[in-house]
């Protein structure tokens, strides 16, 4: 079975992002990028699959700027078997990503497509519904087990109320969440290894898909900044105040 | 190496430094021993294996990008470059310059992965900076040498799988002309280890002396397979190690700043941010001076030695003004914290005992000066 895995270059985890002055986005320009981490989770599940010999080979995608090439070789380092570059310098919109995957999909015809359930930049936690939405495959989003048994998955998933096991015939989605595993350092062998292994190099129209946004952002603004508190004495003067500011009745 | 493929091992190397290491730099302090998980994680990493040339397993890196990574391990506590270091660097070295093509195969595949690791044995008791004065005997014996004598502070010692060791081969010979370089397997019938040292600092780091009592080594583990070329090798090794522990300094100094920049910013006294008095700023940018010297000179000095060119008087300034500048950057990281920089609860206070070792061991300062100033004035 072939296993597909989207991954998206974002900003590091680790930064602490800026909204520009002129508030149209957050500042990018010389700002440290990684792969989504829900994305290397999704990495280091398709090589599991692999190392378990249920996987036959893993492809890993990145749709985006030249850079994602990045992304795609610390994937590639991780230990996936090739990469698909979709290159386009325009916002990233999950539809339009979906549509790309979507094609992919059927040139590729994987048997498993797992992706992050979303990217920490946008949070849109979309793309992987849309995805099985076109297909119209199966899916089992915020995945924290995932185990192929013949021709169906069982993929177990944290909802509100606990944990849900579904069974998803093949081919199907599924999305990662935080504790479905660890993913792996690359040794610095295998990313020097990394280098030899294919990208092929795509353009969105190859696949006959329009990227162009169709969302406008009107404002991007800075989170509004916590006001100081007061302290009470007592459970009266709490129910006082809250009444006073009309919180209670 | 292209741009692309060094920029994803420096990332991925400090991404294991900032996750695994310097979390887990307590555990090594109090436990005084690297945990054995870590241990494992360095060997998958293929860490032991940054200098040996890739058609021996290892990554083959140049002079400059070893140092750039070194730097990147050294943010986290120095003891965890220890387990590494004379792997990759002085208990290696002697085989990779000097040895010979059986040599090379035997050792370095194994060096890669950390299967073996390596361990140099050159100071003893007697012989520290006079280094070749040393004593441990080397007789010849049909086929092999007896090597018999005592080393000290021997880095690695618990848990080498080989020595590259300094031993006299012929006693006739006063000084460096009579040494020879022997490796020698670590399970060698007659070595055995002194108890650890109990050192200042570097807990974790493991030292302690190695006792030989007629070692039987056959003579085809003479480094190069010529007696008499032991001093020489030794110093070849130590120019090439000395712009390895600047870079070692130079982690160090960036984790000593930044720990020490953040304290300055969040710590109040008179009502504002230490930052804002103009006598701390003046100790943040003495240090800032201090890390940007020691990189310029770090990065010219790697540049050199890729190329051929760098003469052991500036592999000597070098470390010299690295160690010495780390030495002063982490007195003012401990004086900037105050009183928090002398408790063991904030990292400035393990730093200012770790880094002391920088400026003695590798040739002293004073030994570094004498280099130097013996280079110019005989005009090379």
């Amino acid at each position: 079975m072939k296993v597909l895995v989207p991954v998206k270059r974002v900003v590091d985890y680790n930064v602490k992002v800026r909204v520009k002055s002129d508030q149209t986005g957050v500042e990018l320009a010389n700002i440290k990028m990684s792969m989504n981490p829900f994305d290397e989770i999704a990495v280091e599940e398709a090589i599991r699959l692999k190392e378990k010999g249920i996987a036959t080979e893993v492809v890993v995608v990145s749709i985006g700027v030249q850079q994602c090439t990045e992304t795609l070789r610390t994937a590639l380092a991780m230990g996936a078997d090739r990469g698909i570059l979709v290159q386009t310098d325009v916002t990233t919109e999950s539809l339009a990503v979906a549509k790309v995957l979507a094609k992919i999909a059927a040139e590729e015809a994987p048997g498993l497509i797992i992706l992050g359930k979303q990217a920490i930049d946008d949070d849109a936690n979309q793309t992987g519904q849309m995805l099985a939405g076109l297909l119209g495959w199966a899916q089992g989003t915020f995945a924290s087990k995932v185990d192929p048994q013949g021709d169906t998955v069982n993929v177990t998933r944290e909802i509100d109320g606990g944990l849900e096991t579904v069974a998803l015939k093949l081919p199907a989605i599924v999305t990662t969440d935080l504790r479905l595993n660890e993913p792996r350092y690359a040794s610095l062998p295998n990313i020097m290894k990394a280098k030899s292994k294919p990208i092929a190099n795509k353009t969105p129209a190859d696949y006959g898909v329009d990227m162009t946004p169709r969302l406008t952002t009107l404002k991007v603004t800075e989170p509004a900044k916590r006001q100081a508190g007061i302290k009470v004495k007592s459970v009266d003067e709490l129910v006082a105040k809250l009444k006073e500011m009309g919180a209670v009745a | 190496m292209d741009a692309e493929t060094f920029g994803l091992l420096k990332d991925q190397l400090a991404r294991y430094v900032e996750e695994r290491l310097i979390p887990a730099e307590d555990a090594v302090e109090d436990g005084d021993d690297i945990p054995a998980d870590i241990v494992a994680e360095f060997k998958a990493m293929g860490l032991f294996g940054l200098s040996v040339p890739e058609a021996y397993g290892g990554l083959g890196l140049t002079m400059a990008e070893e140092a750039q990574l070194v730097r990147t391990l050294c943010r986290a506590s120095i003891t965890f470059r220890s387990l590494i270091g004379t792997t990759v660097g002085i208990g290696s070295q002697g085989i990779m310059i000097d040895g010979t093509p059986e040599q090379k195969a035997e050792w370095l595949p194994k060096f890669a992965t950390g299967e073996a690791i390596a361990s140099f044995a050159l100071t003893e008791p007697g012989a520290g900076s006079d280094a070749a004065s040393l004593r441990a005997q080397a007789v010849r014996d049909g086929d092999f040498y007896r090597i018999s004598g005592t080393k000290r502070y021997i880095t690695n010692a618990p848990r080498a799988t080989v020595f590259t060791l300094m031993a006299r081969t012929d006693a006739q010979v006063k000084g460096a002309a009579g040494i020879s370089a022997f490796i020698v397997p670590a399970d060698s019938p007659g070595i055995s280890l002194g108890k650890p040292d109990r050192k200042m600092g570097q807990r974790g780091a493991k030292t302690c002396d190695v006792i030989l009592d007629d070692v039987l080594v056959p003579a085809a583990n003479i480094i190069g397979g010529v007696p008499g070329q032991g001093f020489r090798t030794a110093m070849k090794v130590l120019d090439r190690g000395r712009i390895h522990i600047a870079a070692v300094a130079l982690g160090m100094a960036d984790r000593l700043i930044e720990t020490s920049l953040a304290y300055a910013q969040s710590r109040e006294q008179f009502g504002q941010a230490i930052s804002q008095f103009q006598l701390v700023q003046a100790m943040l940018a003495d240090m800032e001076v201090d890390r940007l010297t020691s990189e310029a000179l770090l990065e010219r000095t790697a540049a050199r030695f890729d190329a051929g060119q760098a003469t052991n008087r500036e592999c000597s300034v070098l470390k010299l003004h690295a160690s010495e500048a780390v030495g002063r950057i982490a007195d003012k990281a401990v004086q900037i914290h105050g009183g928090a920089g002398y408790m063991a609860e904030y990292k400035v206070e393990r730093f200012y005992r770790d880094v002391r070792l920088l400026r003695i061991y590798e040739g002293t300062s004073q030994i570094q000066q004498t280099i130097i100033a013996k280079a110019m004035l005989r005009g090379v």
